[in-house]
C-alpha cells in the first residue's frame, strides 16, 4: 500500500528504455519516501518481464497476463491500472510521456479523479504548504516541466489526490541498474476480474512497427539545426558535419514543425533527450524546452546569428556568424587538422 | 446516414510566436501580449470532421470552445471553414481549470448537445502540450477513444476507422461509435476559409459579443438566427460545483519560476578562420573529436 508504482511499456517481449529510466528514478524516490517500488506489466507471454525489471530495484512486479492484451488498447490496460489503483492504492504512478503512455495516462486520471503531469524533465519529493487552507503537506511529489511555450517552469503538486501521477519522456532520466541481483516478487493479476468484455470495443486491423533506425540519443556528437537554417536544405551543411565528426543530426521543434526536418530527430522536452559528449546547436535560439532536451551535453558550441541567443548562456562556444559560412569552415579545419 | 459531430477547439496564445514582452517583470505571463490563435491541431481535427460531411450529406458539425468571450473568434473562424455550428462555454466558474476540470466541464456541454456520434479534438494545444483532455472527455462521458489519429478512414453505420500514427509506426483501428478521436499534426491540414461563409457568418456573434458591441444589430440577429452562437455558463449545464474550476482540478501549481540558465564561461568567436581553426584544434587536443 502507498507504494511508488511504474507501468511498464512492452514491445514484443522487451520492456521499453523509457519504463527502465522511469524504474531508476522511481527507485530513488522510492528510497526518500521509504515505501516499496512497484511495477505493472500488461500484455502477453511476459514470463521475461520478472528478470528485466528487478535489478532496477522493483520490489513487486504485478503482472496482467492475457492474449487479448496485446498489442496495446486503451480501455482494456486502463482497467487494469484503475482497478490495481483502487486496491493497491500507490501514492505516485508513473508512465512514460509516449503514445501509450499519452493515450492511458489522463483516462486512467480520469477514472480516479488523480492528477496527472504531462512532460515532467524533474521529479522530486518536498513540501507544500497551502496557505488558504493552512495546511501543510510533506513528502509530496514535485512534478516539474517546462510550461507555457517553455518560458516557464512550472512545480506542480496534487496535495489531495492518490495516485499523484506523471509522465516522462524517453532519456530525461538516466537509467542505472540497483544491483543485479536485486530480488522482487511476481504477484500475478487474475486479469478476468480486472478487464471486461466491453473493453475490447476496439480492434487492431492493421500493425506496422519498426525499431528505430536512428540512434541521436546514443551518438556521441550531435549537429542540430533551428528555425534559423532557414530550409531544410541548409541542414545538407549539417549532415556534412555530422558525417564528417561522426556524429548524428538534431533538430529543434521549431524546425520540425516548419518542415525542414522529419520528427523523429526533434530534440527537446517534446522530443528526445540527449547527454552527448559534443553538442552543435546551430541557428537555434533555446527555447527552454529544447534547452531542457540537450543541457547536459559535455560540451556545446552554438553558431547564431544572434549575439544574444539564449543558447549562448549555456554554450562553451560562442560563434556569433552565418551558419552556412562557419560549418564549412569547421569540416575544413577538422579534416585538415584530424589525423 | 448523417452523423453529429462535436469538434473541441481551444484558442490559444501563439506560443511559437513568443516575443520578448511575452513575461511580465513578476514572472508570469502576459497573456495580453501574445496573439491568440486556433489551435493548430484542432484545425486538423476540424478538417477531419469536414470530410466525414462531405461523404454523408446530413451531418452536422459543432464545434464547442471553453474559454472568455474573445474565444468566440474560433467559433467565427470554423463556421468560415465549414462548421455548421459554434458553443461557447464561458464563466468564472471555469477559472482555474486544469485538464481534468476542463474535460469535465466540456463533457457536461456535450450532454447538453444532445446525441453526439464523434467528438474530435487535437491531440494537445501548444499552450500546455499535455495531450490530456481528449481522453478524459472520453473518459468521463464513457466513450472510447483513439488518440494520434492521422487520417479517419471510414464510417460505416456505427463504426469508424481509424490511422493513427504513433513514435515508430502507424496502426489502424477500428471501434464502434460514439467514439473520441484525437489529431495529429500530422494530418491534413484544414480547408481554408470559403469567401461567402465568410459573408454569411461574419456578423456571427454570442450573446455577450452582442451586448457589448458599439453597433446597433436590433432584429439583425433574430431574423438570422444562424449567427447567434450559443453561449453557455455553468447554470446552462447540468453539474457538481465541487468538480468544476480550481475545486475540480487536483493539480495545483506549487510554482512558477522564470528560467534562468546558469550561465557558462563560454569563449566567443567569430566566424574567422583562424578563430575556427584554433576551436578544431582545442576540441581535438582534449579528445571531443577525432
Amino acid at each position: 500500500m502507498n507504494n511508488l508504482i511504474v507501468y511498464l511499456e512492452i514491445e514484443d517481449g522487451i520492456v521499453a528504455d523509457v519504463s527502465l529510466e522511469l524504474l531508476t528514478k522511481g527507485r530513488t524516490l522510492a528510497d526518500e519516501l521509504k515505501c516499496k517500488l512497484e511495477a505493472v506489466a500488461i500484455g502477453y507471454q511476459l514470463d521475461k518481464i520478472g528478470e528485466q525489471v528487478f535489478p532496477y530495484g522493483v520490489d513487486v512486479l504485478y503482472v496482467a497476463d492475457d492474449k487479448r492484451l496485446s498489442p496495446y488498447t486503451t480501455l482494456p490496460h486502463t482497467s487494469v491500472l484503475v482497478n490495481l489503483f483502487k486496491e493497491e492504492k500507490p501514492q505516485i504512478a508513473f508512465m512514460g510521456a509516449t503514445s501509450v503512455g499519452r493515450d492511458l495516462g489522463p483516462r486512467v486520471s480520469s477514472a480516479l479523479f488523480s492528477g496527472l503531469t504531462a512532460d515532467c524533465t524533474s521529479l522530486e519529493i518536498g513540501e507544500f504548504e497551502d496557505k488558504k487552507a493552512e495546511k501543510t503537506y510533506e513528502n509530496l511529489l514535485y512534478q516539474i516541466r517546462p510550461a507555457f511555450g517553455g518560458n516557464i517552469v512550472a512545480t506542480i503538486v496534487n496535495p489531495d489526490c492518490r495516485p499523484q501521477m506523471a509522465t516522462v519522456r524517453e532519456g530525461v532520466m538516466k537509467k542505472e541498474i540497483r544491483d543485479p541481483n536485486y530480488k522482487g516478487t511476481v504477484k500475478k493479476l487474475d486479469v478476468a476480474k480486472y478487464v471486461s468484455d466491453e473493453d475490447f470495443v476496439i480492434e487492431v486491423i492493421e500493425r506496422h512497427m519498426e525499431k528505430s533506425k536512428l540512434n541521436i540519443k546514443g551518438a556521441p556528437i550531435i549537429v542540430a539545426g533551428g528555425y534559423g537554417m532557414g530550409s531544410a536544405e541548409n541542414f545538407n551543411l549539417l549532415f556534412d558535419l555530422a558525417h564528417t565528426l561522426g556524429g548524428e543530426v538534431g533538430a529543434s521543434r521549431a524546425a520540425v514543425d516548419a518542415g525542414f526536418i522529419e520528427h523523429e530527430r526533434q530534440i527537446g522536452q517534446t522530443g528526445i533527450t540527449v547527454r552527448p559528449k559534443l553538442y552543435i546547436a546551430c541557428g537555434i535560439s533555446g527555447q527552454i524546452q529544447h534547452i531542457a532536451g540537450m543541457q547536459e551535453s559535455s560540451m556545446i558550441i552554438a553558431i547564431n546569428n544572434d549575439p544574444n541567443a539564449p543558447i549562448n548562456a549555456i554554450a562553451d562556444y560562442v560563434i556569433t556568424g552565418n551558419v552556412e559560412e562557419v560549418v564549412p569552415k569547421m569540416i575544413k579545419y577538422y579534416k585538415k587538422n584530424s589525423k | 446516414m448523417s452523423y453529429n459531430i462535436v469538434v473541441l477547439a481551444k484558442q490559444v496564445p501563439d506560443t511559437q510566436n513568443v516575443g520578448k514582452d511575452a513575461m511580465k517583470a513578476d514572472g508570469t505571463v502576459n497573456r495580453a501580449a501574445l496573439p491568440a490563435i486556433f489551435n493548430p491541431e484542432d484545425l486538423n481535427a476540424l478538417e477531419q470532421a469536414l470530410r466525414i460531411k462531405d461523404k454523408h450529406p446530413g451531418t452536422t458539425v459543432s464545434l464547442l470552445s471553453m474559454g472568455p468571450v474573445r474565444a468566440a473568434e474560433v467559433l467565427r473562424e470554423g463556421l468560415f471553414r465549414g462548421a455548421d455550428k459554434g458553443y461557447l462555454l464561458s464563466g468564472r466558474e471555469f477559472a482555474g481549470s486544469d485538464s481534468l476540470a476542463t474535460s469535465y466541464a466540456l463533457s457536461c456541454a456535450i450532454r447538453k448537445m444532445g446525441k453526439v456520434d464523434m467528438i474530435i479534438c487535437g491531440r494537445q494545444a501548444i499552450d500546455g502540450d499535455t495531450a490530456q483532455t481528449g481522453p478524459q472527455v472520453a473518459e468521463k462521458l464513457g466513450f472510447p477513444q483513439i488518440t494520434y489519429a492521422e487520417e479517419i478512414l471510414d464510417v460505416t453505420k456505427d463504426t469508424i476507422t481509424v490511422k493513427r500514427r504513433v513514435e515508430r509506426g502507424v496502426e489502424v483501428l477500428k471501434g464502434s461509435l460514439p467514439m473520441v478521436v484525437t489529431v495529429n499534426g500530422t494530418a491534413a491540414p484544414c480547408r481554408p476559409r470559403n469567401a461567402k461563409r465568410v459573408m454569411k457568418y461574419k456578423y456571427a456573434k454570442t450573446p455577450t459579443e452582442l451586448q457589448a458591441s458599439s453597433e446597433d444589430y436590433t432584429g439583425f440577429h433574430e431574423s438570422h438566427p444562424y449567427l447567434n452562437l450559443v453561449e453557455w455558463g455553468a447554470a446552462d449545464i447540468e453539474h457538481d460545483p465541487q468538480w468544476l474550476g480550481l475545486s475540480g482540478s487536483p493539480t495545483k501549481v506549487k510554482g512558477i519560476e522564470s528560467v534562468v540558465f546558469t550561465a557558462k564561461e563560454s569563449k566567443k568567436l567569430t566566424a574567422n578562420d583562424a578563430e575556427i581553426e584554433s576551436m578544431i584544434k582545442e576540441l581535438i587536443a582534449n579528445h571531443t573529436i577525432g
